[in-house]
Formats: structure tokens, sequence, C-alpha cells
């Protein structure tokens, strides 16, 4: 058999990075020529892939069924909602810009504290009752921030009549060098020994146990870990919003971005990049059927459902380098490198 | 090497294992056997620490381990196969043997693979394959493989014939036999009475949580009442 061409790895990073570089600049030169209606569809989009990537660490590389993610989103929404109003003067120091990206980082870390202190209760029981537990939870948090307010005395979240006036800050920009970060940096970690970890503990808990994995440990990681990235996209939500109600995070969200998930492939990072996309394109592009709109949607997870119920994509990942690969390969008669380890 | 000394565990209000006493000495093969739901899990999940006792003591390499979190003990050297082989499915052969590893450093996890390979022939021909496509009998020898990737200084194996065609049996056995030759010490929880103590240097035979006879394995296999009760003569 002839020698098969492998593309070595920092040659993989290029590659990446000139994709993510060709697409920054096309998105930008795109949203500068369309008019503002597809310039915002684009940007919930970077925000709702954020979200399902966020949720597929819990459900599709742990197997958990958390519902509560909505809940992780308002705390990030908030978060970085109410620090950039309240600390309006940083903005003469180091700029806006600056400010809000201060902000979702702020949002990613409180959130990600929800996820630990939810999480330690919350992954004791697994399945059905984790979905309800952090169900409850999520409605916890709703609540709260919708009375929080009369218990500290002072105007904080602002409850059912909604925090006004967030600077909007989220740009097709900073929306897309997140996605690309998200997607990067849960695509290493899963790559990496403790990705390991997290996946061994979907597969058999037990046994990932008698290995010597701290299984609680990593659960809670993992779970901290989709709740971080889940309250940067509440962030980048409410900069785009420029108005929060507690109501818009309501458990309905919860199962819109775990619809996003499942219909992606639990497990399929592509998956569920191209699920939110098509999911929320899909209720735009139908706008012209008005009545019909909702029906059509829930037909397709149906069919979907019904056709290809691992979703999309099962639990296949996508690697352009590995694509190229086999692109070289074939055209040079060669049969293409067979990679064993496949699909994550 | 392990000694456990008057165990009593529950299950909520059931008195599941009684004053159970035991010792695993180096280099040795000791079997635990006894009928269905005499108590041979709940003991190896007790020194395992997945179960707590309420009384006595566990003591692994001269160290008390009744309040070891699982985890740690496994980077202690106590490696355990649990009942109904319990491979990760969706990975690869190789995937598996590394996640094995995982309490060991990086430098010796090659070795290791090599180690295992050399003694499963079969697990090496199919290391790229996804485990869930083996068949019963290369799970069990994957389990396995996989906890000798932890280095274990006692190998507790529960219950390795558990589904398994008899001539499979026989290989598991083998394999036993074969560690047990290079001085692995190792604690076998089994059901199939014959083929435990055909392998065993001593045997603790358990009835209700209690246990009713112990002695060398050739003593067993003599014994009349184990004879009637389990060996089917």
């Amino acid at each position: 058999m002839k020698k098969t061409i492998r593309i070595p790895m920092p040659v993989r990073y290029l590659i990446n990075f000139a994709l993510l570089a060709v697409l920054l600049l096309t998105g930008n030169f795109l949203v500068n020529i369309v008019d503002r209606y597809y310039a915002k569809v684009l940007m919930l989009i970077g925000i709702n892939i954020i979200l399902a990537v966020s949720l597929n660490i819990a459900t599709g590389y742990l197997g958990q069924l958390p519902l509560g993610h909505a809940g992780f989103m308002s705390v990030g929404a908030y978060t970085c909602s109410i620090f950039v109003i309240r600390a309006s003067f940083l903005t003469n120091y180091i700029g806006e810009a600056a400010t809000f990206w201060l902000g979702l980082l702020l949002a990613g870390i409180v959130s990600a504290l929800f996820g630990v202190i939810i999480g330690i209760p919350a992954l004791r029981l697994r399945g059905d009752y984790l979905a309800i537990i952090t169900l409850g939870f999520g409605e916890i948090i709703r609540v709260i921030l919708l009375n929080i307010d009369s218990l500290l005395g002072f105007e904080f979240t602002y409850g059912a009549s909604g925090l006004k006036n967030i600077p909007k800050n989220t740009t097709f920009l900073n929306v897309f060098v997140l996605v690309a970060l998200t997607c990067a940096l849960v695509h290493t970690m899963m790559k990496s020994r403790h990705g390991r970890a997290v996946l061994s503990i979907r597969e058999n808990e037990i046994a990932a146990e008698a290995c010597g994995i701290k299984t609680t440990y990593y659960k809670t990681l993992a779970f901290s870990v989709s709740a971080f990235f889940a309250g940067i996209a509440g962030g980048l939500y409410a900069g785009y919003l420029g108005i929060l109600n507690p109501n818009t995070f309501g458990f309905m969200k919860s199962i819109e971005i775990l619809v996003m998930v499942v219909l992606g492939g639990m497990g399929s990072m592509l998956g569920s990049v191209i699920s939110a996309t098509v999911l929320t394109v899909l209720p735009e592009a139908l706008r012209g059927f008005s009545d019909y709109r909702m029906v059509t949607y829930s037909l397709l997870l149906i069919i979907v459902m019904i056709f290809k119920p691992t979703g999309l994509m099962g639990a296949y990942d996508f690697s352009l380098s590995r694509l190229l690969e086999k692109g070289i390969n074939v055209m040079g008669g060669k049969k293409p490198v067979k990679k064993g380890d496949g699909a994550k | 090497m392990l000694t456990v000394e008057n165990i009593n565990v529950y299950y909520g209000n059931i008195h599941a294992i009684k004053d159970v006493s035991f010792r695993v000495k180096k280099g040795e093969i000791v079997t635990l056997i006894g009928a269905n739901g005499a108590g041979k899990s709940t003991i190896l999940n007790t020194v395992s620490g997945l179960l707590r006792s309420r009384t006595g003591s566990i003591t692994f390499l001269d160290e008390a381990v009744d309040h070891v979190a699982p985890h740690l003990l496994v980077a202690k050297g106590l490696a355990q196969v649990p009942e109904g082989r319990r491979v990760f499915l969706q990975m690869t052969v190789e995937e598996n043997l590394e996640m094995g590893a995982f309490t060991r450093p990086k430098s010796e996890v090659d070795a290791g693979l090599q180690d295992v390979y050399s003694r499963f022939e079969r697990l090496k021909e199919r290391r790229k394959q996804v485990a869930g496509t083996l068949s019963g009998g290369e799970q069990q020898m994957l389990a396995m493989g996989r906890a000798l990737m932890s280095k274990p200084q006692l190998l507790m194996l529960d219950e390795p014939s558990m589904g398994l065609a008899p001539l499979l049996v026989e290989q598991i056995f083998e394999i036993i036999r074969e560690l047990h030759q290079a001085g692995t010490t190792i604690l076998l929880v089994e059901q199939n009475a014959q083929m435990a103590l055909s392998v065993a240097d001593r045997a603790y035979v358990l009835e209700t949580g209690r246990v009713a006879l112990e002695g060398s394995a050739q003593e067993m296999l003599n014994n009349d009442q184990v004879k009637k009760a389990y060996l089917g003569a």
C-alpha cells in the first residue's frame, strides 16, 4: 500500500486559523452591507451557537440532562448588564468595549460559580431526576431575579419591569470571536485528559470510578464549564437586546437550547453549531408563513427525530484537516487515511 | 497485604455482611465463593470504598483504608474489575486501556500498553476497534487489561466468568493463572466455585453474609459440604 499523506499538527492549526480569518472577514464584510435585520439574525445565531455548544458539554459529553440552562444564561445576562451599568465610570479609563469584555468574563465566572453551587447537590442524581432538579433551580433563579429588589431594598435587577438601557455593546465581531473561542476551548478541553475523564463518566460511571477518576469532581467541572459559557452567551444576549426581563429566561428557553443540542446530535459540536444556526434562521425565514411558522418548526423536529434519532450529525465531528487529507489522498489516487478513533 | 476485620455492611435496614474477616497475602489468589446474595460483591465494593462498613477495619499495605475515597485507592494500588465488565463502550480498546492508566504518570502509559498487549494478543489485534463491538470474552479481557494498566498491587475481580460461554471461562481463568504466576496478588469473587477453587490458593465460603468456611482451595474442593452445595457432587 502506498503511503498516505497526513497533515502535521502545526499545519492543521494554521489551516483552522486561516479558515477562521476568512470567515471573520467575509462575515464582517457582509454585516456592513446587509441591512440591520440580517446582521441581528447573524448575532443571534452566534449567541445560540455558544448556548448549544455549552449545553452540549453537559448533555453530549457528560451524558446528563440538565434543564436549567436558561438559568445560567440569565445569571450571566444580569451580571454583565449590571456590571456594565454600575461600572460605567470604567469606560472613561479603559473604554466601552473593554468594560463589556470584562463584564462578559465576570458573567462567565459568576455563572460558573452558580454551576458549582447547583451542580454539587444536583449531580448526585441522574437522568429524569437531574432534569427535574435543574428545572427547579432554573425557575428559582428566575423568581429570585424577579423579586430580589424588594429584599435588597434598592433597585438592582428592576424585577418584572425589566432592566432597561443596557448599552448595546454586542457586535458581530465580539460574537464571532467568542463563538470561535468557545468552540476551540471546548474542543481542546474534550480532547484533554480531563475531557476523557468526563467522557468515561458518560460511558460508565462505575467503571470510571474503578479507574481512579474523581467522578464527582469531573461532573461538577463539566457542569460549571457548561454554565460558564452559558453565562457568556447570556451577557452577549443582554448587550444584544438592550433590555432584560427575567421571564425571557423561563424553562421554555432551556428547552429551546436543549432542542438545538438534541437535533444536532448529542456529543457533536458540529451538530450543535449547525442546528443552532438552522433553528435560529428557520423561524425567521418562515415569517412569511405567519400562522404556520411554529407548525413547520415543530414538524421539522418530529421528522428529524423519526428519521435520524441520533440527531443530524450523530456523534460525528468535523475536522477540516481530515477532509483535506481525504481530498489530497483521493486525488493522488491513494486510499484515504482510516482514522480508527474517528467520531470524537 | 489486605486485611479485613469484622466488617458489617448494611443496605438501609438490611444487614448484608455480618462480621466478615479475611486476609489476602502477597502473591496469593484468594477467592470468595458463595451463592447469589451471599454478599460477595458487597464485600468487594466495601473494600474498594464504594460502600462503607459500620464496624471493623480494612487495612491495605499496612494502611487503614476504611475511609479513603475510591479514586484514591486506585492510586494506592488497589484495582477492581467491576462486575459485568463495564468497559467504555464507545471508546476504542486502546482508549479504554489508557483510561485505566488515569492515575499513572504519562511516561508509563506506553510501557503499560505493551505489557497488556503482550498478555492479551486479542486486544492488540483490536486496539483501534470500538469496545462495544467486542465479544463478551474480549470485553472481560479488556476490563482486566484496563485494571492492570493502573499497575495494581492487588487486583480484585468481580465474577469474571459472568455471562460467558464455558470455553471463554476457561480462557479467562487461564489468564488469571498466568497473572498469578507473574506475581500478581488477586482477590477473586466467583459463583463458579469449581473454576475459582481450581486456580485459588485459599478460599472463603460465604453464606448469607457470613463466612461459613475457610481454608486452602484444596481442602475446600474435598470438603463434603462444599461439594454438596456448590460443586454439584
